[in-house]
């Protein structure tokens, strides 16, 4: 079988468990064309033989009552990974090997899956073109010299590229959705407290969330239910019925009410976006959707506030970083010497520039006027939806501001770089759940990704949106192969 | 120093000044396992044995609160009749050092578990009111050791992440004497709780401790130092006397005290300058994103109040109001809860007022000799109770009693077998004791003689001449009657 590598998530088991390919044949398929697809860059550490040897003993007595049964797969480096280098994109961590397991990836494991590797990504999460990591920057398959999206570029792009039938990333102000969005894939981040944290190198701890990355919303909904369990072990986790998003995913929609917020209307946005946004409620009203007009009147405030909190935490979460107990150390004439040495030369440029932001804003004198603040905004950020979703079931919005940009296009321009952010921010300070889909191309012919945003504990409403937008939209990725020579 | 007794006051030139002191109290709580994982906390343990990968704060690690010193900072703040918050928060203290794996610890700031309570002590002229501040959880941090090798410093992370309560008084102490009672008063509240062992050696129970002085009567408080980390009342007493004297040579000096963090010198019996108020830590607190507020219910509180014992304070009300004993004797004996439930076994079956003696006099001395304490014991509360019953009902003197108490302290033995084998037994035949007496008077007709003619005096020459004729033996009330007859 040539074409495995084309299929989807949802083939692939229904083919293994139906005895027409085995595990090996899938790994073998998969782990060839990673190999033939280096330029790309996707992955920081590869794990074919090991990946070879699991496929091999799953095939000799296979447990085909298994949700993911033989599916190989890769992973955003951000996973802890048991005896398996996990490095954050990141120098400091470049020799670091857990010799434990995120509830996350163990959740995969448990269910047959077969880990292939770790996937390249921005220095811990810190970005949103995957340009930050320290292993380099990976191209998106879509076109030579185009970012990925970040953090979970090395995500988005094995999946786009067909290196990986399906992964998994972490989104803390749109790591997910945007480099979905970039590569014409499909991305949810959950809502907060639905995945586990636990065995996840931590960037912003009140943020952060893990989320599944496929080809298309079944797949998606699949591995959710798969990574989202309650765990004690992560105080932020929340006990609430989950259901089995794949079995209960529908295309009926008919009579829910989907709010376009009118402040994400933004100054300067492309054309094309607009029109993007105008089919996608054409497409929700084609589905039986009701469209309403809503109000997120503190939207603005969104990403200053995101810029405030996710630093803070971030300046607090990577303190352990020291060079003392694991990971690169730098000597020095003391214990203050060894410290700046190690964490000048161990991290990159864009995680240290927040790390002095994020210290900035703790400062005393400074708390009140930027963290505490912050805070205050994004309570009112999270009233904003609580407002809407009185009136509608779901919100739909443009994913990003544009598409994918060049490689080198925004490293000099900080700013402009956290602008990518302003549609998928606003979800993460709420804690709720966003999903992206792929919904059209721009004049470049590069992908546009539409965002559904739900009710907190709501996956199955948005990816029900998703899953019935997705087949009137009927998205094609125009991926040649370029890299393969 | 001072005219008033039970006031200190530092006299200089035509000036008095008054010591105003506050301690901010580290108390280990005393639990199983640590306050966010679940290693052990056993003292005395192999370097880096008891350690999580939580507690090294390896990537990915999460906190998780312990239940268990949860309810032993709440029963702790019940002890100390505190207002005990149904919500509190933890913060994140940053800093940078090599034993603190997380780079910061994990404390409260804002919202301490325990509010405002109050200490009560017994004080030589009367009973003082001290306030509590606060009561707040938060990680111990390791252990960095700078004496194993020239060049590197050796980290032992068995103490990273045990729960220490943090209690911080009102700065309503006046002098060494009322910090030596609050410390002893803290630390028995805690040990009735079963909260904190209070062991100072093992480093369970620590303070630092703010110094300032004024001119007496002033309202005014004056600019405090903070002695740090000082690990026994002795050297709490030492430092604040130095330190106090320290500040009032100043102030007479016509200079300004900084407000600085001081380090206590042991072997130099000074305390020395460690950072000035400049050099202060911006710790950057803020709320802890890896976990939840913490949130207590009023039935979480109402059982654990159901839980608390009688503390010290009842306790020696109950003993003077049911056992007659004087404040003095009820204090010494509620001090130490060990001491108190030896006690309340001896009177279980024994005479109280001779119970009190006993222990209060022969036990404690007995005990201190031996640098003992009393659950070392080696005199059982069931033995005591026994010797003082054979006080009680005469079969030996009280002075035959302590020849047998010394025997009871070289191990464990049943007194009437001592008693019996070394054939102590008090005489009290009458007929014996006659025959004795007799022949006593007989020996000394001439004093006899005396006696009689009005020398009433030479009564006790003759109650000594029968208790040495007798090895001391005699019953001393029996020999008294028989003598004034026979006289």
């Amino acid at each position: 079988m040539s074409d495995i590598t084309k299929q989807s998530l949802s083939e692939l088991v229904e083919n293994i468990k139906s005895k027409k390919i085995s595990s090996s044949e899938v790994t073998k398929a998969f782990v060839e064309r990673s190999e033939k697809s280096k330029e790309l860059n996707a992955y920081i550490t590869e794990d074919y033989a090991n990946a070879l040897n699991k496929a091999k003993k799953f095939d000799e007595k296979p447990n085909l009552d298994l949700k993911l049964p033989g599916i190989p797969m890769a992973v955003k480096d951000l996973f802890c990974t048991r005896d398996l280098r996990t490095t954050a994109g990141s120098k400091i961590l470049n020799n670091f090997v857990p010799t434990y397991e995120s509830t996350v990836t163990q959740n995969i494991w448990n269910e047959g899956a077969i880990l292939m590797g770790k996937l390249n990504c921005d220095e811990f999460a810190m970005g949103s073109s995957n340009e930050t990591s320290f292993f380099g920057n990976v191209q998106n398959p879509i076109d030579k010299n185009l970012v990925p999206g970040g953090s979970s570029g090395g995500s988005s792009c094995a999946v786009a590229a067909q290196l990986t039938p399906i992964t998994i990333g972490t989104d803390t102000g749109g790591s997910i959705r945007q480099p979905a969005s970039f590569t014409g894939t499909v991305g949810l981040k959950p809502t907060y407290g639905s995945c586990s944290r636990y065995g996840i190198v931590a960037f912003a701890s009140s943020l952060d969330q893990a989320g599944p990355m496929a080809q298309n919303v079944k797949d998606c909904a699949l591995l959710q239910e798969i990574i989202s369990t309650y765990d004690e072990k992560d105080s932020t986790s929340i006990d609430f019925k989950r259901n089995e998003y794949s079995k209960e995913l529908t295309k009926d929609i008919k009579g829910k009410k989907i709010g376009i917020p009118k402040e994400y209307r933004v100054d300067g946005m492309p054309k094309e976006i607009e029109d993007l946004w105008k089919k996608g409620i054409e497409y929700a009203k084609d589905c039986g959707a009701e469209i309403i007009d809503i109000s997120l009147p503190h939207t603005n405030y969104a990403l200053p506030t995101y810029y405030i909190v996710a630093p803070a935490e971030a300046s607090s979460n990577l303190a352990r970083y020291d060079g003392v107990k694991y990971g690169f150390r730098a000597e020095g004439e003391n214990l203050i010497d060894m410290y700046e040495k190690t964490r000048s030369e161990g991290f990159g440029a864009e995680v240290q520039r927040r790390i002095m932001i994020g210290t900035y804003v703790l400062s005393s004198g400074y708390y009140d006027a930027y963290y505490l603040k912050a805070q205050k905004v994004r309570k009112l950020i999270k009233n904003d939806f609580d407002d809407a979703y009185k009136k509608v079931d779901a919100i739909l919005t443009p994913s990003t501001p544009s598409s994918a940009f060049k490689i080198g296009e925004k490293t000099n321009d900080p700013v402009s770089m956290y602008l990518n952010d302003i549609f998928t921010v606003p979800v993460n300070l709420a804690g709720l759940p966003g999903i992206s889909i792929p919904a059209g191309h721009d004049a470049k012919g590069y992908p546009l990704g539409l965002q559904i945003i739900g009710k907190a504990f709501d996956e199955q409403n948005i990816l029900n949106i998703a899953y019935a937008m997705e087949e009137k939209i009927n998205f094609k990725n125009n991926i040649n192969d370029w890299w393969i020579k | 120093m001072s005219k008033n007794k039970s006031e200190y006051l530092i006299n200089r030139h035509d000036n008095q000044y008054e010591v105003v002191i506050g301690l901010e109290v580290h108390a280990q709580v005393t639990s199983e396992s640590k306050l966010f994982s679940t290693s052990a906390t056993k003292f005395g343990a192999e370097p880096n044995t008891q350690v999580s990968l939580v507690d090294a704060a390896f990537p990915g690690m999460l906190p998780v609160i312990n239940e268990y010193c949860v309810k032993q900072a709440i029963k702790t703040g019940i002890g100390l009749k505190a207002k005990i918050n149904k919500r509190s928060v933890f913060d994140r203290k940053n800093y940078f050092y090599a034993d603190l794996p997380q780079g910061y610890q994990i404390s409260q700031f804002k919202d301490p578990i325990v509010g405002e309570g109050k200490v009560i002590l017994d004080m030589p002229d009367g009973q003082k009111e001290v306030g509590i501040e606060r009561l707040h959880l938060e990680q111990d941090a390791g252990k960095s050791i700078h004496d194993l090798d020239p060049k590197n410093t050796f980290v032992d992370l068995n103490r990273s992440g045990v729960a220490l309560m943090e209690i911080v008084s009102k700065p309503d102490l006046r002098s060494p004497d009322e910090v030596n009672a609050y410390i002893k008063k803290l630390r028995s509240i805690m040990r009735y709780l079963g909260t904190c062992d209070g062991n100072m050696q093992e480093g369970s129970l620590r303070a630092d401790v703010n110094v300032s002085v004024r001119k007496k009567g002033s309202k005014e408080f004056g600019t405090r130092c903070e002695i740090k980390n000082v690990n026994s009342i002795k050297f709490m007493q030492m430092a604040i006397e130095y330190e106090a004297n320290r500040q009032v040579d100043l102030i007479e000096d016509g200079q300004t005290i900084d407000q600085e963090t001081r380090l206590f010198d042991t072997k130099k019996n000074e305390t020395r300058s460690m950072r000035s108020k400049e050099d202060a830590h911006d710790y950057r607190y803020f709320p802890d994103p890896d976990l939840l507020p913490l949130e207590v219910s009023d039935d979480f509180i109402e059982n654990l109040k159901s839980e608390i014992p009688e503390l010290p304070d009842e306790k020696k009300k109950r003993f003077i109001e049911k056992f007659k004993l004087s404040p003095y004797e009820a204090n010494i004996l509620v001090s130490d809860i060990e001491t108190s439930n030896y006690f309340e076994n001896v009177i279980k079956k024994s005479d109280v007022k001779l119970a009190t003696n006993w222990i209060i006099g022969e036990l404690f001395a007995a005990l201190n000799e031996k640098n003992l304490e009393i659950s070392d014991s080696p005199i059982s509360a069931g033995n005591l109770s026994k010797l003082i019953n054979l006080i009680k009902d005469g079969t030996i003197s009280g002075k035959i009693a302590k020849t047998v108490f010394e025997q009871m302290m070289k191990g464990d033995k049943d007194p009437k077998k001592i008693v019996e084998e070394k054939g102590l037994k008090q005489e009290s035949d009458p007929k014996a004791l006659e025959a004795l007496i007799d022949k006593v008077i007989d020996d000394n007709r001439d004093k006899a003689t005396e006696y009689k003619s009005g020398k009433v005096k030479l009564f006790g020459f003759f109650v000594g001449q029968v208790m040495k004729v007798s090895g001391g033996k005699a019953n001393p009330q029996l020999v008294n009657e028989i003598l004034k007859k026979k006289l």
